[in-house]
């Protein structure tokens, strides 16, 4: 088992390019593959890595890593997850880094990106399905308070300068307030 | 190891470790005090050489912060300083997200917790697109872009592959072409 989270957060530590939300349906298929958590409790490590100072995919995959396995998965997972970019700088540093290869990254980085937009559209999507928001017995297949949250999340986040830390906690003070 | 070179490392482990805490929201937010701490108050790294830092720190795989703190260790210690540098900023995230996990999980059960966590779900829906919108409008630029977003979209959401193969592909894409 300690095995199985140091390689599936070693190959994560090695594709995480775009940062932030990219890796957390990357996450999201390991952690399914090996039957750690539903997407719905993967939900709730997300929301706490996303309270917590530090890179939330880092985050992410330390909570993973302490509930597979306490204290040593999530010792595991650090060090799994961050060892590829620790020994990708060191050798980049070593073979300088010149303009040439800047150029070849951003070629590749062409066809990536978009691919990573369709990845975090992906997971935003995939999300709402399993959290029950869509797809539901619910008025005409939909979980309409979820939606409202979703919406106006969305919508603070596009049309404020609000952090994304106070999204969290406003949506988690109206919870209280509605289903308690 | 010579008494210095072990001051050196301790060094840089620290200033890392005291900018690790900040890093609210994905570490841009602690950019500009990382900048502060190794440009004016250490003299680690010339003001004019820390932009190349930061571009290269973004186009490495990883998070910018951690792969700055790696970068700058190397620069300095080389190759124990680039792990002084990674252990120091990782070090005190690493306990906050451990503590809060422990917490959370002797919680989860209480029910205003679980209220709250109705509310909180919806919302990591609406940050994770709001994240696909962000990149969307710096990656999505032309026809062929948009539709390489809608194809990997499709894939994504219908083909039971990992996600890494069709990322891959992604990268590749410019070189066929």
């Amino acid at each position: 088992m300690y095995w199985n989270l140091f390689v599936s957060f070693l190959k994560i530590g090695f594709i995480s390019f775009g940062g932030g939300y990219a890796m957390i349906p990357v996450i999201e298929y390991e952690v399914r593959a090996h039957q750690w958590l539903s997407t719905q409790e993967f939900t709730d490590v997300v929301a706490i890595a996303g309270m917590s100072p530090g890179p939330i995919a880092t985050n992410s995959a330390v909570f993973v890593g302490y509930k597979v396995g306490g204290m040593l998965g999530a010792a595991i997972s650090a060090v799994a997850v961050s060892l590829p970019s620790l020994l990708i700088v060191v050798l980049l540093s070593l073979f300088m880094y010149k303009m040439k290869k800047r150029n070849f990254m951003d070629n590749a980085f062409y066809g990536l990106r978009p691919v990573i937009t369709g990845l975090i559209a992906y997971a935003a999507i995939h999300f709402a399905m399993q959290n029950d928001m869509i797809g539901t017995s619910k008025l005409l297949g939909f979980e309409w308070i979820g939606i409202l949250f979703v919406i106006a999340g969305l919508g603070l986040l596009l049309f404020t300068k609000i952090n994304p830390v106070m999204v969290i906690l406003l949506s988690g003070v109206m919870g209280v307030v509605i289903y308690y | 190891m010579e008494k210095n070179k072990i001051k050196l490392l301790w060094d840089i482990f620290f200033t890392f470790f005291k900018i690790s805490p900040v890093s609210f929201g994905g570490g841009y937010a602690m950019i500009p005090l990382l900048e502060r701490a190794v440009t004016v108050k250490k003299k680690w790294v010339e003001e004019k050489d820390i932009a190349d830092v930061l571009v290269m720190a973004q186009t490495v795989p990883g998070s910018i912060a951690v792969n700055t703190a790696t970068f700058i260790g190397y620069r300095i210690a080389g190759l124990f300083g680039a792990i002084a540098g990674t252990i120091g900023i990782v070090t005190p995230t690493f306990l906050i997200i451990v503590a809060l996990a422990a917490l959370f999980l002797s919680f989860q059960h209480n029910p205003i917790v679980e209220a709250a966590f109705m509310g909180i779900r919806p919302a990591i829906v609406a940050l994770i697109a709001y994240a696909a919108i962000t990149i969307g409008k710096t990656a999505i630029f032309n026809t062929v872009t948009g539709i390489i977003a809608g194809v990997a979209l499709i894939l994504f959401l219908f083909v039971p592959v990992h996600p890494i193969f069709i990322l891959i592909a992604g990268s590749y894409w410019y070189f066929i072409k």
